[in-house]
Formats: structure tokens, C-alpha cells, sequence
């Protein structure tokens, strides 16, 4: 059994090893006082000084967020509504729409994004922030709807009723009633839209056109050439933001099962007392 | 009396399903249309009309299709033996370490994957950080930049965390009982892993399979970092059709259609295998 242990933790490690080993070749290379990125030549924090100062990268990280914030926005107001109509939809329709609705999921990016530069040039629309914007709801759209129809499907029918019985219209109960049941599914849709849509290369990369630059198109168009260690800090501060964000969410949550378990203890304990 | 009710309640349906009506108009626009207009380019010339020049063409590149097939097919199998034990051990586990172990496997997706890729190519180089140390424990330099193995490097680097979370998925609902009675039942622990984790595991495989299997086939990115100018991959080919220098987006059409028919294919064989699996178990 110890030898199995033991077998275990080294192939863990192994795997994480592979998994961490770029990143950070990544996140050492930008306190590197040279532009090398294989040589070590002293340590410096002057990229991160630099980073913002640098017009192209500070505006390609705009851009990132507008899109990302605008399409995620537009794509949750159009899927919630999308899942709200396919709970009350005939089974052929419903299964219609949902096989649509799945395929830029399974479909490869390269493909969708083709295709939609196809639709653009065919259009006539010119490229740049306005075809980022709807190709990026188009592909967002999906990860809403699949995240608040299971959330429609197991909320209660009668809360609805409930309160159109106490006075409200309609309108009211809907925004009062079905709304809030269903936000944690909302909320959800839009955190992975807002993911998905600023770590997306290969959709932005075709549908962009010359003069947008979305953050990784322009870090695409630097590995073609030579990747300042600007880009490396700032994707080291990003990755710090989130290992943070994710930490404080693991305890938050590690700490609400204690208190659950502490609860339900003391529950058992105060029952046995009563008897 | 029954009737009217009946189309009250068929009108208050199409009303209900309002709502679905602009997300429906944008799949036409956007999904339907953009692929029905892959098609249409696809059989036609810079023109206008009808001609099947681009699949004979398109026909021409077989090799780097085959190749591209190759390559992700070889990157998908060792991503499944690289994932499987990580998503058991995962599974089996509870609470803290298990939440923490699955933040490790995704961690990494939120570091751009081009800049991950890159930084490979920092690793991988002739002069690189993997060859330094080589040659500074005495031992000849190995040539791995802009090789084959390279790709398949660089395909299951980016890709094993969507093989691992499906096996996890499964394996996190085989219960401890289900092993602890095979186990009472005189099982030892590699008839556990092949008569009970593995045949319920499976449907976790095959949507591993797909999730890892469609991104690489059609990957353009990992072959120009790390493959060189030699181990072009079809997505490289349909790139050079729209933003190269051989603009060519009725020929790009037909590759594009000729890869989301391969694609196809491998999701009915994995789709097929699923039900296949499914079928067994019943019986």
C-alpha cells in the first residue's frame, strides 16, 4: 500500500510539472532584465513599469474588455430569454433550436470562424469592433442558455402563479418571482460568455479585419515575430488575479462546509439532549 | 366549451414561446447562414457559378489531412492514458483536496494559450531551457523544435484538462460502494479498474475523445509554433485560403467542409460507441 502512495504522488507530481513548467518559464521570464526569452540576465520589474506605458497592449486590453463585457452582456439578455421560450416550446422545436445551439460548441473554432467571415464579406460589412461584437455573442449565446435552462426546469411553477394571485401582472411576477429564482444560472452564463469571449483567438483572428486588435490577436501577430516580456507581465498579472479570485472562493467555500458540518453536529447533539 | 379553451391554451403557448423568437432569428443569421454560405462557396468559383474545381483541389491536400488526423489521433490516445489515473485519483478523492486538485487541472486555461504555447517553444529550442540542461549534465542536445512530436507535445499540452474533467465527471458518480462491493466480492484492484470503473467511465471517454480530438485536428496555431514550416496541418491550409497570401475562400470552403466532415465522423463514432456501451450495460 506504502509503495502505491508512493507511486501516486510522484505521477501527480509529473503531471503537474508538465501542466505548470511553461507557465512558468512564463512568469520568470518577465522579471528578466533582457529581452531574451531563454537567457537569464538579472532580475528587473521594468516590463511591468513598461506594460503601461505601451499604447498597442493597453488598447488591445480595451478592446479585449468592451468586447467582452458588451458581448456577454448582449448574449445573456438574448439566451435568457432564448431559455425562457424553450421551457414552454414543443419538443421538436425545442430539440431543433438546441441541436443549432450546440453546434459551434462541438463544431472546431476555425470552422465557425470562417464561416462567419464568409457572412461578413458576403454582407458587405466591413470588418472590425461591430463583427467582433455579434461573433462573439453568436458563440457566447450557447454556454447562456445552457446554463439557465436547468435552473427554469427545476424551479417551482407555482411561485409564479403564487404571485400573480397576490396582485402582480404578469410583467411584475416575472421580474419579481422568475428572475431571481433563476439569477445563480444567469450569473453563471455570463461569467463563462465574459471567459470565453476574452480568451478567444481563433473566431476574433478571422472576423477582426486589420485594424481591431483584440489581446490575443495581437499577442498571435507578436509570437510571429518576437514576444516582448511586457506581454509575459502581463499575463503573469492576470494570472495572479485569478489564482486569488479562485483561492478565496475554495476557502469560502471549504469554511461554509465546516460550518455546515459544525451545524448539523450540533443539531444531532441538541436532539440528544432533548431526549 | 373545450375548444375554445384548447386554442386559449395553444395561443398562451405561442405567446410563451415569444421569447425564444430573436435568439432563433440570430441562429439563422449567424449559424445557418454562415455554414449554408461554407457550402455555397464551396461549389462555386470566384464568379458565381456552380463548379466542382474546389473538392478536386481540396482533394490535393490529402496528405496534410491525413497527417493532421495522424497527429491529433496519436495526441488524443495519450491524453487518455496521461488523464485516466489523474481523474480517478481526483475522484476518489473528497472536500478540500479534491477542490483543490480539480483548480490545478484548470488553472492553467486561464494563462493565454498562445503564450503557453509559446513559451514551449522557449522549452523545446535547440538552444532551449531543456536542452541547457541536457547539455549541462554532459549529454548530447536533442533535436525537438518544429518535429512531429513537437505537435502531438503541444496538442496534448492544451488540451488534456477537456479529457480529464469528462472522466472526472463520470467517475466522481461511481459511488465508494459500488468498488467496496466488488471488493467484498473478491475483486482485486486491477479487476476493479477493468470490470467496474472503466465500462462506467466510458461515456466520460468517448466526450473526452471529442473534446480533445476536434480542437487539434483542426488546430493551425500549434503547428506554426511548434511544427515549423514543415508539419503544416489542414487548419494551416484553410488559413492560407483566407488571410495568406493564396486568397482563395471558395477552395478554403471546400477544406473547411471536407475537415466538419471528418469532424462529424469522429463524433458518430464516439456517439455510436457511447450507445453501444449503454446497450451492454442493460443487457
Amino acid at each position: 500500500m506504502k509503495k502505491h502512495k508512493w507511486l501516486e504522488t510522484s505521477y501527480i507530481s509529473l503531471m503537474m510539472a508538465f501542466l505548470y513548467a511553461p507557465i512558468l518559464v512564463l512568469m520568470i521570464f518577465s522579471f528578466n532584465d533582457s529581452k531574451s526569452r531563454n537567457v537569464w540576465s538579472g532580475f528587473t520589474l521594468h516590463w511591468y513599469r513598461d506594460l503601461f506605458h505601451d499604447q498597442e497592449i493597453i488598447s488591445a486590453l480595451m478592446i479585449t474588455l468592451l468586447i467582452a463585457f458588451a458581448s456577454a452582456a448582449i448574449a445573456t439578455v438574448l439566451g435568457t430569454a432564448a431559455a425562457i421560450g424553450l421551457n414552454k416550446m414543443n419538443r421538436k422545436l425545442k430539440s431543433v433550436v438546441m441541436t443549432f445551439t450546440t453546434l459551434p460548441m462541438v463544431n472546431p473554432d476555425i470552422i465557425t470562424g470562417v464561416s462567419l467571415m464568409l457572412l461578413f464579406i458576403y454582407l458587405r460589412v466591413e470588418f472590425g469592433l461591430s463583427t467582433l461584437i455579434l461573433a462573439h455573442v453568436t458563440f457566447n449565446v450557447p454556454y447562456v442558455i445552457l446554463n439557465v435552462m436547468p435552473k427554469l426546469r427545476t424551479m417551482d411553477k407555482h411561485t409564479y402563479e403564487a404571485a400573480m394571485d397576490l396582485g402582480c401582472n404578469p410583467v411584475q411576477a416575472f421580474f419579481k418571482v422568475v428572475i431571481p429564482e433563476i439569477m445563480p444560472g444567469i450569473m453563471s452564463g455570463f461569467l463563462m460568455a465574459l471567459t470565453f469571449s476574452m480568451d478567444d483567438f481563433v473566431i476574433s483572428y478571422f472576423v477582426g479585419g486589420a485594424s481591431v486588435q483584440t489581446l490575443p490577436v495581437a499577442i498571435w501577430s507578436q509570437t510571429r515575430r518576437r514576444v516582448t516580456p511586457k506581454i509575459n507581465a502581463l499575463s503573469t498579472i492576470i494570472f495572479v488575479v485569478v489564482v486569488a479570485v479562485l483561492v478565496i472562493s475554495n476557502i469560502h467555500s471549504a469554511r461554509k462546509e465546516k460550518m455546515l458540518r459544525e451545524g448539523r453536529q450540533r443539531e444531532v447533539r441538541q436532539r440528544k439532549v432533548g431526549e | 366549451m373545450s375548444n375554445t379553451s384548447l386554442t386559449k391554451s395553444r395561443k398562451s403557448s405561442t405567446l410563451q414561446v415569444l421569447p425564444a423568437l430573436p435568439y432563433m432569428l440570430w441562429l439563422v443569421v449567424f449559424i445557418a447562414v454562415p455554414l449554408g454560405l461554407v457550402l455555397f462557396f464551396a461549389l462555386t468559383d470566384s464568379s458565381g457559378s456552380f463548379t466542382l474545381d474546389n473538392i478536386v483541389q481540396a482533394g490535393e491536400h490529402m496528405q496534410v489531412l491525413l497527417r493532421s488526423i495522424k497527429l491529433a489521433a496519436i495526441a488524443t490516445f495519450l491524453c487518455v492514458v496521461l488523464a485516466y489515473p489523474l481523474a480517478y485519483i481526483i475522484s476518489r478523492r473528497n472536500g478540500f483536496r479534491r477542490r483543490t486538485l480539480l483548480m490545478l487541472v484548470m488553472l492553467p486555461m486561464w494563462m493565454n494559450f498562445l503564450l503557453r504555447t509559446y513559451a514551449w517553444m522557449t522549452l523545446l529550442e535547440n538552444n532551449g531551457i531543456i536542452n541547457r540542461f541536457i547539455m549541462f549534465l554532459g549529454l548530447e542536445p536533442v533535436h525537438m523544435i518544429n518535429t512531429q512530436g513537437a505537435v502531438i507535445l503541444g496538442m496534448i499540452y492544451n488540451y488534456i484538462p477537456f479529457m480529464i474533467l469528462p472522466l472526472y465527471t463520470t467517475m466522481a458518480k461511481i459511488g465508494n460502494d459500488v468498488i467496496e462491493a466488488a471488493q467484498d466480492l473478491g475483486a482485486n484492484s486491477w479487476k476493479i479498474v477493468t470490470k467496474v470503473v472503466f465500462p462506467l467511465s466510458l461515456p466520460g471517454v468517448s466526450s473526452g475523445i471529442t473534446m480533445v480530438f476536434v480542437p487539434a485536428v483542426s488546430t493551425f496555431i500549434i503547428s506554426k509554433m511548434l511544427g515549423g514550416g514543415t508539419n503544416q496541418l489542414i487548419g494551416d491550409i484553410i488559413d492560407l485560403q483566407f488571410l495568406g497570401n493564396t486568397y482563395n475562400p471558395n477552395l478554403g470552403s471546400a477544406i473547411s467542409l471536407v475537415l466538419m466532415v471528418v469532424v462529424l465522423l469522429c463524433m458518430s463514432i464516439m456517439g455510436n460507441m457511447d450507445d453501444e456501451t449503454m446497450g451492454g450495460r442493460i443487457l
